[in-house]
């Protein structure tokens, strides 16, 4: 098989694209939205045309709004982001916005996050993203307990795991690029598209490592010798249209998500659509040879 | 033969009736879609309760008193379906809190839906600490000055307006007299007997209404607050206390309000994305896997009508992430049939008839379904742990799709598969069976 003849050069792309993204997370960095970090965020709608930034920026100072940003969304759309409102300032922020009888703004969307809320989401998010980490290694050193030849079972386990790390740190790395590009912020629908990536992309990894512990079974049966690596590249050929056509089922689904579904998830379909995107690629071009590459490193040593 | 096909004839009747219950359940409204309030515009108002004065045990009564009254009064406005639920808050925020959420579809207007709950006062009794009451009772001191009493806003059954006819205050003064209810009026009568002589402080939202000293045992459940009201003062005292005192202090910490406008816009762009993800689908099906892809395509709109049918009887509230889960289940609900027919396809090119292909196919992919499905179910059950009600929507809706999409990716083609009954080793059902890479 192609792939796991030259899996050297794969593995030097794989790591490659994960530098880059590793880069970009360390140079851009993520951006917390309210939902972690507490605050304020008011989208105002104007039905004709907005006034200028100024004259909003203007009567917000006038309130005693200090450290908020606004910024243009939309056509005519504003998004304030500020620090939590005091009593004042909530009753006061629909007549601020609105920017009186010319411009008749109204307030689409607002929402207040209090810190200990949002402390307590950054917490999940953690602990949900290491959770589903040990739940999927669990459950693959279980799936895969039968085999232990050439290589052991945990050792299928581990792979996964590396696979999935890759699959975690490209969509992390775009997205810390979005964030520099138009201010794109993580919350927690970004968290439950790296998870949904995480569920997805075992998924391909496990259907590929099914299909060599099932041909290896094979061969026990009949007594066949065959190189590790000549079962393991005849494996990934098989599932190889597969991995492809059901990634490619739900990149359809996603574009369409992406392009026609509502605004307040199309960066939630961008994620994913990278994030399963990468988790394909990982299931085809890094986990088998992996495989092979350990298979051949162990046996060395014996 | 016949059973087989009875049995697709069946299928299929059944997925229309599912579809015809979902379209008019919908239309006449009986059990319609669910939409949360990011669909259908609304507020969600989320508040911490002061439980600093509340024993122990008693803080899950407090808090469903609590909740009782916030129902009570949002139901006063005429807000219809509002939800008021308690959540207690673990050690991840750091220190354990109990919350009150309050969602109310429909209002957009975020202040007058704080002050709507705002304008429940809090009702407290506490018992002075030392001898006499210092003149000077502020926010600040009250708690060092004030032990809470054993009774609280929780155990009031109704207060009225009364003229003070008697002794000492001012003739004819407005008082308001406050009913306990059963276990109130056993707990005051204790209180006052235990008590008595002590300065027993009657408070209104943090601020004492009057500190009367405890003569004598009060048996008879009732207490007086005279403050020195106005009439007209004390006749809305009472009206409010009747909407409802709350039993604990509640502070706002996190608002949320989406417009009826946005919210329709999303429910919008969600259908058609819905409906052109299972066309595109379909079509990629068809083209690839031919017949079997047109099987599938059958068992995919099945799938759609049954989660849908679910989604109107469980009843699952929608949000945008729930509808984004939905449209992105339809991508995943047609994995299983893409394993078979890759499987069935391998199988038919190893030289098998048509039917020994397609029921090796199901066999042999199966493990492989079971595995991938495991590890989507363990996501979808840690993010619903996870989950604000945003992302439960997510969890539930992608749990749902995966169980669903086991059932009829792989029963619902089967039956159809088998029921066509292809058995020839002819070129034209090679050709039905073949894929894309093949012919």
């Amino acid at each position: 098989m192609f792939i796991v003849k030259n899996r050297n050069i794969f593995f030097t792309i794989t790591a490659l694209i994960t530098l880059i993204a590793l880069v970009s997370l360390f140079v851009f960095g993520l951006k917390p939205s309210l939902e972690f970090t507490g605050g304020t965020l008011v989208q105002v709608s104007y039905p004709t045309e907005r006034p200028a930034p100024v004259v909003v920026a203007e009567a917000l100072d006038a309130a005693g709004f200090e450290g908020y940003s606004l910024r243009e969304a939309n056509e005519r759309d504003y998004i304030l982001r500020a620090a939590n409102l005091t009593e004042i300032q909530r009753a006061s922020i629909a007549e601020l916005l609105s920017g009186g009888d010319r411009y008749r703004g109204e307030i689409t969307q607002l929402t207040e996050v209090g810190p200990t809320i949002g402390k307590e989401l950054r917490n999940k998010a953690i602990i949900s993203l290491v959770l589903v980490l040990i739940c999927i290694l669990l459950f693959i050193a279980f799936a895969f307990r039968h085999v232990s030849k050439p290589i052991s079972s945990w050792i299928y386990g581990l792979i996964a795991l590396i696979t999935l790390l890759h699959d975690v740190i490209v969509p992390v790395g775009f997205f810390a690029f979005l964030g520099y590009l138009h201010g794109a912020q993580i919350d927690t629908l970004f968290v439950t598209a790296i998870l949904t990536v995480l569920g997805f992309s075992i998924h391909d990894t496990i259907v590929v490592f099914d299909r060599v512990r099932e041909n290896l079974r094979i061969n026990h049966e009949r007594n066949r010798k065959e190189d590790f690596a000549e079962t393991a590249g005849r494996s990934l050929g098989q599932t190889f249209v597969r991995s492809i056509n059901t990634s490619l089922t739900v990149l359809i689904t996603l574009l369409i998500l992406y392009f026609i579904g509502p605004a307040s998830t199309r960066d939630f379909a961008l994620t994913l659509l990278v994030g399963i995107t990468a988790g394909t690629y990982s299931s085809i071009f890094l986990a088998t040879p992996l495989l092979v590459a350990v298979e051949r490193y162990v046996g060395k040593r014996k | 033969m016949l059973k087989r096909r009875i049995a697709a004839l069946v299928v299929l009747l059944l997925g229309a009736a599912v579809g015809w219950y979902v379209y008019s359940s919908q239309m006449s409204g009986s059990r319609p879609f669910k939409l949360g309030l990011d669909l259908s515009g609304g507020t969600q108002l989320v508040y911490r309760a002061d439980l600093s004065a509340i024993v122990g045990a008693d803080v899950a009564e407090s808090m469903s008193s609590l909740r009782d009254t916030i129902e009570r009064r949002v139901n006063l406005f005429g807000v219809s379906e509002p939800i008021v639920q308690t959540q207690h808050a673990g050690t991840l925020a750091g220190q354990p809190e109990e919350r009150l959420i309050v969602e109310l579809p429909g209002v957009t207007d975020t202040q007058r839906a704080i002050e709507l709950i705002g304008e429940t006062p809090v009702l407290e009794f506490r018992l002075l600490k030392g001898d006499s009451p210092n003149v000077e009772i502020s926010s600040s001191t009250v708690n060092t000055l004030f032990e809470p009493a054993a009774i609280t806003g929780k155990d009031l059954k109704s207060a009225q307006l009364q003229f003070n006819q008697s002794i000492g205050g001012v003739p004819n003064e407005p008082v308001v007299v406050l009913n306990f209810n059963s276990e109130g009026a056993r707990i005051f009568a204790d209180l006052t007997k235990n008590n008595v002589n002590r300065y027993f402080g009657i408070f209104l939202d943090g601020v004492p209404i009057s500190i009367p000293v405890i003569r004598e045992a009060i048996p008879d459940g009732t207490a007086v607050i005279s403050g020195g009201f106005l009439a007209d003062e004390a006749k809305e005292l009472a009206r409010n206390l009747n909407f409802g005192a709350l039993p604990v202090p509640i502070e706002l910490i996190s608002t949320q309000t989406v417009s009826a406008t946005l919210g329709d816009e999303a429910v919008q762009r969600g259908i058609m994305a819905g409906l052109w993800g299972v066309i595109a689908v379909a079509v990629f099906m068809i083209a690839w896997y031919r017949l079997p892809g047109f099987l599938a395509t059958l068992a995919l709109a099945l799938y759609c009508l049954v989660v849908l049918a679910l989604f109107q009887l469980i009843p699952v509230t929608l949000t945008a992430a729930g509808i984004a889960a939905f449209i992105l289940s339809i991508g995943m609900a047609v994995d299983a049939n893409i394993l078979i027919f890759e499987r069935t396809r391998e199988e038919l090119a190893g030289g098998k008839t048509a039917a020994e292909a397609i029921k090796e196919g199901f066999h042999r992919a199966w493990p492989s379904i079971r595995d991938s499905n495991i590890s989507s179910m363990i996501t979808a059950v840690i993010l619903f742990w996870f989950g604000t009600s945003l992302i439960k929507g997510f969890a539930l809706v992608f749990g749902l799709g995966v169980l669903v999409s086991m059932l009829t990716a792989i029963t619902v083609s089967r039956t159809f598969l088998l029921a066509l009954g292809i058995d020839a080793k002819g070129g034209f059902s090679r050709f039905l069976f073949g894929s894309g890479t093949h012919t």
